[in-house]
């Protein structure tokens, strides 16, 4: 199916895709907070780490998002958070999800030995809680970049991907066309990726949008225990601070809410987008 | 007359628009009469026989009358139709090995569904196990978990459950594609030992598979394109068939089984959309070896001899 | 059934295995010496800084070699000895952990339990009821997207700060003992309820959704369609396709867990919590290995616990795995 008439099926998942109304709000809260990402550090003149103005300011036209207790601009800390969690999301999400395809790829289209191996290691890294295990890595890292806490992230988020992708690839390759390249003679590994992997897109679509989130959330949690990045911003780490310093109980919710709320968009959007894509990728979803 | 349909047209409805599967069928199935409804897949056979007892969204109903002993099924009424579910129309469907709930006891099930329907599981299980007998299945069954059972036993549970209430008319669709040959064989012939037992009074097989109508069926009924072409009797059919599809279907019968057997019948959405933009009049016009002009009208299905029915132009003039 | 029990504790007992060693292996070849790192952050003295060097390296027996340290690592675990905290010097890390672990049950399993069963429930109405399903569902979704510490942020704020009717911080009030008395339970319960609240409402989003697209696709399964066949009241095909549906919901439960666990951890912080959570932030600001890494541990032994747990709850209610039918 996925072979004949390329042209049309393209054409048909745009005019699926732009009709979808959870895939355009989500886009659309996604783009939004991409664009504050890229453009919003640059509209403040503080480094989010300077002591700025007078301390714990509600909101005003020089502050836009108020100071914290040490008169740090909350604004600008909030910018450069985001940044850092689309940078967690995009290369913990991209790591987790590619070796979540690898191995997912390989058990399910060798199967036998490979597959028990790689299928008991998947049940193990599964159960063993991601972030206990990143806890223990941080703290004893002495410095920790955005880059480092990403690359962990997403080595520990790919059991889930795996086990999926392998499910798929098992109902994949028992396929005619698989059938056909192998008795062609090609290779396992050329098989996996130009027969197996292609017609799994948008599948493997839909897994980054999840890890994509799942990484943004595990960072959120790291950098709020105080194992984040020890330089650089980041929305975790905001929250940890704001709790630190008796934001609570001082009532500051210009420093309390925003990071949060952030996260909690962000991700509420990919689920969404997330759900809309998966009605415009399987027709049967569709509402009719 | 045990079941007359007359007019009935049923589309689907897709995001594209009406797919017409469904046009202007008039036909009727006498007490104890099996009839064998054949076509290539997509033909709209199953939406034929869906369409009498679960005609659900995305099928639409667009107009005709069906009625079963004398009384009319509100075929277009999911929730009046449940009165006439079960006990007077019934169906054995095309999945019948996944038809059973996988977490229930198979006795347990089938008590949960009698009850449901207000008829007491005890008083019908000596005839339950009865008729477990006569598909050689053990009592042992109904203690068991659907999981437990091969796919010849699950084909015949479901055969035993869904005629347990004797209904009027049961549709068997597509029963013997999951099965091997020996079995296919066995349960087409359980089905005629049900029709004999009265168990049930007349039978609709839907099949692309016209060799196990030749072993069973008293009449088949051909379809093209959504629209009757020919119905007779079995012999009829396969010796003297006069609809020129059907010769064609007739003439390639060792291959229809196996060729088609693994395309799957049901899915006429999503399918390339033949039917959304149907030709007008007989829709076999541009594949027919005899088609002349009047063939841009809908031929009407008729009886050119008693009990032989054929919508072809072609036909009524050489006969008349 | 004994294969799947057989396999399922197989996998756990390697992962526990493979938890320990990693919690061995990591203080040890972690760029630089764990000792030194540690030493250096804690920016003490330098005749304090040799006492405690000498303590560290004598506790780390990092002076014998590889083997008989991973051995002696075990043989330390099995004593129930996970080391001296450095935080609560000279308490060991087993005591701390002891005390705090009635906390975080308290705060878990009720917020596990009720949440999971809420959330099923709601899911499945919503299914049915389109008013609701165009409310819970956006709502499920935002409270599943929701940083568990946030949503903890916006309860304390919102209910504790602002309208000033929940304490937002610690387990009991300051004045008080604990002790068995209907004030001091009423005093624990009045703490208790916003973290449970917020692991309850985040919780309760996911499972609500779960549950509402397993009910929907078992209602499109093909033994629902049967039963519609077969003119079988929608009631009892719900309560097939519920059914059905929360088998998914277990695994998923099995799955979650240790995300759970890490919102508990962050929950606790949030409200000062005295459990395991609020023991690992402490532990992380004071640079206390050794209770890090005895958190780690036991945190994984519960996990794999829970999990055993669920995996006996899942052969009582899933006939295909009594039989031996399914391998996963």
């Amino acid at each position: 199916m996925a072979q004949e008439r390329p042209k049309e099926v393209r054409s048909e998942f745009l005019y699926f895709a732009l009709r979808n109304r959870k895939l355009r709000v989500g886009l659309g809260i996604l783009v939004f907070f991409l664009l504050f990402a890229i453009i919003g550090p640059f509209l403040t003149e503080y480094d989010p780490n300077t002591y700025a103005g007078p301390s714990a300011q509600p909101p005003s036209s020089e502050f836009w998002f108020g100071t914290t207790t040490f008169g740090q601009d909350v604004y600008s800390q909030f910018a450069h958070g985001l940044r850092s969690t689309f940078i967690v999301g995009l290369i913990g999400g991209g790591i987790g999800t590619l070796v979540g395809v690898v191995i997912g790829l390989l058990a399910g289209y060798r199967g036998g030995m490979v597959d028990e191996i790689l299928n008991m290691l998947t049940n193990i890294v599964l159960i063993i809680p991601t972030l206990s295990v990143l806890i223990i890595i941080a703290a004893y890292l002495a410095v920790r970049g955005i880059l480092t806490e990403s690359v962990f992230i997403g080595l520990t988020a790919w059991p889930w991907a795996a086990r999926a992708i392998r499910a798929q690839t098992f109902s994949l390759r028992t396929r005619e066309f698989v059938d056909l390249a192998r008795m062609s003679g090609r290779s396992s590994l050329r098989i996996v990726f130009t027969e197996i992997a292609p017609n799994m897109m948008s599948y493997l679509f839909l897994v980054f949008i999840l890890q994509f989130g799942g990484a943004i959330l595990n960072a959120a949690t790291l950098d709020f225990i105080g194992l984040g990045p020890t330089r650089g911003m980041s929305l975790g780490l905001m929250m940890n601070n704001a709790v630190l310093w008796a934001a609570l109980q001082l009532g500051m919710w210009w420093w309390l809410i925003p990071p949060g709320a952030a996260i909690a968009a962000i991700v509420g959007a990919l689920y969404v987008m997330n759900v809309g894509l998966d009605e415009v990728f399987n027709p049967k979803l569709r509402e009719m | 007359m045990s079941l007359q349909v007359e007019n009935l047209t049923v589309y689907y409805r897709t995001l594209r628009g009406d797919v017409q599967a469904l046009e202007n069928a008039t036909f009727t199935i006498a007490d104890g009469e099996i009839m064998g409804l054949a076509g290539e897949s997509g033909c709209g056979k199953t939406t034929l026989g869906h369409s009498l007892i679960y005609l659900k969204p995305p099928m639409r109903f667009i107009e005709g009358r069906v009625t079963l002993d004398n009384e009319e099924l509100p075929i277009w009424d999911m929730e009046r139709m449940n009165e006439f579910r079960f006990k007077k129309i019934s169906i054995i469907p095309q999945y019948a090995m996944n038809a059973m709930n996988p977490t229930r006891k198979i006795g347990k099930m089938t008590a949960e569904i009698l009850e449901s329907r207000k008829v007491s599981y005890k008083a019908t299980l000596p005839e339950l196990k009865r008729r477990l007998d006569l598909v050689e299945l053990s009592h042992d069954v109904l203690n068991m978990y659907p999981i437990e059972l091969s796919g010849g036993m699950k084909q015949r549970m479901v055969m035993v459950l869904s005629t347990l209430l004797n209904p009027s008319l049961l549709i068997a669709d597509e029963i013997t594609s999951a099965l091997d040959v020996s079995t296919q064989k066995a349960v087409a012939e359980m089905l005629v030992g049900f029709r004999d037992r009265g168990f049930v009074k007349s039978l609709m097989v839907i099949t692309h598979d016209i060799s196990i109508l030749y072993q069973i069926a008293d009449s088949i009924m051909i379809m093209y394109a959504g629209q009757l072409a020919e119905k007779a009797s079995t012999q009829v059919i396969i010796h003297n068939p006069r609809h020129p599809y059907t010769k064609m279907l007739i003439g390639s019968l060792p291959k229809v089984g196996v060729k088609h057997s693994k395309q799957r019948l049901a899915g006429i959405p999503g399918k390339p959309p033949l039917l959304l933009n149907p030709p007008v009049g007989c829709r076999f016009r541009e594949r027919c070896p005899v088609a002349f002009d009047k063939c841009f009208d809908v031929p009407p299905f008729i009886e050119i001899e008693p009990g032989h029915f054929v919508a072809c132009w072609k036909e009524f003039e050489s006969n008349a | 059934m004994r294969r799947y029990l057989g396999r399922k504790l197989l996998i756990y007992l390697l992962t526990f295995f493979v938890a320990v060693t990693i919690d061995w292996l990591i203080p040890r070849f972690m760029p630089g010496n764990p000792v030194d790192t540690m030493l250096a952050r804690m920016a003490l003295r330098a005749d304090s800084a040799e006492v405690l060097r000498s303590y560290y390296i004598r506790a780390f027996k990092l002076d014998l070699p590889l083997w008989q340290q991973y051995l002696n690592f075990w043989a330390a675990l099995f004593r129930g000895d996970l080391g001296i905290s450095t935080w609560l010097f000279p308490q060991p890390v087993f005591q701390i952990i002891k005390r705090a672990v009635p906390y975080d049950l308290f705060l878990l399993l009720p917020a596990i339990i009720l949440s999971w069963i809420a959330g099923n429930r709601v899911g499945a109405i919503a299914a049915r009821v389109r008013w609701l399903d165009n409310t819970i569902l956006p709502l499920g979704y935002i409270l599943t997207a929701s940083p568990y510490m946030w949503l903890a942020i916006v309860l304390a704020w919102a209910l504790g700060n602002v309208a000033g009717i929940f304490p937002i911080a610690g387990a009991y009030g300051f004045g008080l003992r604990p002790h068995l008395s209907w004030l001091f339970i009423k005093d624990l319960l009045w703490h208790w309820f916003l973290p449970f609240s917020s692991l309850f409402l985040v919780m309760f989003g996911g499972w609500a959704i779960g549950m509402r697209n397993m009910i929907i696709y078992e209602l499109e399964s093909e033994y629902s369609r049967y039963l519609e066949s077969l003119g079988t009241p929608q009631r009892l095909i719900r309560k097939y396709a519920f059914r059905n549906a929360m088998l998914p919901q277990i695994t998923g439960l099995a799955l979650q867990l240790g995300g759970i666990v890490a919102g508990a951890l962050a929950t606790e912080i949030v409200f000062a919590y005295p459990g395991i959570g609020y023991m690992i932030l402490n532990a992380v600001q004071n640079q206390d290995y050794f209770l890090i890494q005895g958190c780690f541990l036991f945190i994984i032994t519960g996990v794999l616990l829970a999990n055993f747990i669920i995996d006996l709850v899942y052969i009582v209610v899933d006939p295909r795995t009594r039989l031996g039918m399914t391998g996963e």
